[in-house]
């Protein structure tokens, strides 16, 4: 027995001082995304020397990343802790941060860092209008309600579930802090994509038979189950 | 008390400057003391569907920056004297407007009339940004399609973010108006159902204006087609839309949508 996980594959470019301005820009925006989360480091494209992996290394542990492995360069020019994982690791299974990170013409996020207060007895987030394309919702300290819709091109994402009551269009993160117990719940499917804990499904996974039923998504055993509520 | 309309979008060509012209002769014809004002900078258009486009002398970036007085910029309309336009510049960049130079604009429109029309350029930059700042309540332009709904509500997400009113936890009233509305095109199920746009919007509904040969006719005569031909069915539809903004509950006249049996057959299509 053992547990798999997802980790990010950070792969960074030339010019490398141009990565690491908007890697730092993509951490502010979404810090739940990166919050604990595994990284693999992959430098086959920058293709470095000794002296500029160790550089690198260093600049992604002053951010606090949590980095787990190196890949692509020779083995001895790593510490120990960071030996590359045994083959390369299947980019087409991790999870891709989605395109509203990417810098552009995208609305801030609406965030709410207000923690709720320990022992609170509802630690969830209500949201009592439609969420509009473009709009995200980040809220890493547990459950997402949405009263109305959830537009095409909007995006909720929770460290706990996420629970629609409308119409599910966008794109909905449930457990992004690493809650495998998260759910989704729509009264009406048809997202974008679903993710729990990083695991994702995009509408070409879809059974068309839940289109626009009501439906709820949850882990089993790193599979991620949509399913009709009667 | 003047109430500040914006007429937005977010998708260019779906009828925000059509749709202002004929809402603010509409409602000029029922008395009120109406001015459309132009913000598309650069690309302004509205001078044209107004009939005024040789007699811009000054224009809103003038006022803004102070090198005009507001009564030398507003045209009055020939055909209604309580019908007015501010119009756009033409060469100037969007950027030349400043928000404090429209800020005093907008008050002192406020002064001078019941309904100030702002029609906004299309996209999200900041030409719109301005035009829906001081808005009160906002006229959602939509034509039954994918693309242009999706926009639309893109754009509804920003009047709840970046309007005054928003800055202050107040709503800005939002209406939407389903332009272009073909009505042969509804019957072979080739557009978006209005249900279904207003499920998606969830925004109440203004009025719908059926796509028509009218409207670029009045419009390349420099006409609003409210004026133009006024009992034509585009012109009649944002009538009525204009005496709902009014406040009078007239109901919604829903061109219809259902299949035409001997299309079916003939067309073979599934629904």
């Amino acid at each position: 027995m053992g547990r798999s996980y997802l980790a990010f594959v950070l792969a960074p470019e030339l010019p490398f001082v141009d990565w690491l301005v908007e890697l730092d820009r993509r951490v502010e925006n979404s810090l739940s995304f990166f919050a604990n989360r595994p990284l693999v480091l992959d430098l086959t494209g920058v293709a470095p020397t000794k002296a500029e992996t160790a550089e690198i290394i260093a600049f992604i542990e002053e951010r606090h990343l949590r980095l787990i492995a190196v890949e692509g360069v020779p083995l001895d020019w790593l510490p120990e802790r960071l030996a590359p994982l045994p083959g390369k690791v299947q980019t087409a299974g991790v999870f891709q941060p989605p395109e509203s990170e990417k810098p552009g013409r995208s609305a801030p996020p609406v965030t709410w860092e207000n923690e709720p207060s320990i022992g609170s007895p509802c630690a969830a987030l209500l949201v009592n209008e439609p969420v509009r394309s473009g709009q995200s919702i980040i809220y890493p300290h547990g459950d997402v309600i949405i009263v109305g819709s959830v537009a095409s091109g909007a995006e909720i994402i929770a460290g706990g579930s996420i629970h629609v009551y409308g119409s599910l269009r966008g794109r909905a993160f449930a457990g992004t802090n690493g809650n495998t117990n998260a759910r989704i719940f729509c009264s009406k499917f048809d997202a974008e994509m679903m993710v729990i804990d990083g695991l994702y499904k995009t509408a070409d996974d879809f059974d068309l038979a839940l289109r626009g039923t009501s439906v709820q998504a949850r882990l089993d055993r790193n599979v991620m189950n949509i399913e009709k509520m009667s | 008390m003047a109430k500040v309309l914006v007429v937005t979008s977010g998708k260019g060509g779906v009828g925000k400057t059509t749709s202002t012209a004929a809402l603010g002769a509409a409602l000029a014809l029922n008395g009120q003391k109406v001015v459309v004002v132009d913000f598309d900078v650069g690309l302004r258009n509205l001078d044209l569907v107004m009939g005024a486009e040789r007699r811009v002398v000054y224009d809103l970036i003038n006022v803004a920056q102070g090198n005009a007085k507001l009564s030398q910029a507003l045209i009055r309309d020939k055909r209604l004297e309580n019908l007015a336009l501010l119009p756009a510049s033409q060469t100037r960049d969007k950027d030349a407007l400043s928000e404090k130079g429209l800020a005093r604009i907008i008050r002192e429109l406020r002064t001078l009339f019941d309904w100030v029309i702002c029609d906004s350029p299309a996209g999200i930059e900041r030409g719109a940004m301005m035009a829906m700042r001081h808005a009160d309540a906002a006229i959602i332009i939509t034509n039954p399609e994918v693309s242009s709904v999706r926009d639309s509500d893109r754009i509804i997400g920003l009047l709840d973010a970046k309007t005054e009113k928003a800055a202050k936890g107040e709503r800005v009233e939002k209406h939407l108006l389903i332009t272009r509305y073909d009505q042969a095109r509804a019957g072979r199920g080739d557009m978006l159902k209005t249900d279904d746009v207003l499920d998606i919007l969830s925004v109440p509904l203004l009025g719908i204006i059926p796509e028509s040969d009218q409207v670029l006719r009045a419009s390349n005569l420099g006409q609003p087609v409210t004026l133009a031909n006024p009992l034509s069915a585009p012109a009649r539809a944002y009538s009525d839309a204009a005496r709902r903004l009014m406040g009078d509950n007239l109901a919604i006249n829903v061109p219809l949508e259902r299949f035409n049996l001997l299309g079916r057959i003939f067309g073979g299509r599934a629904a």
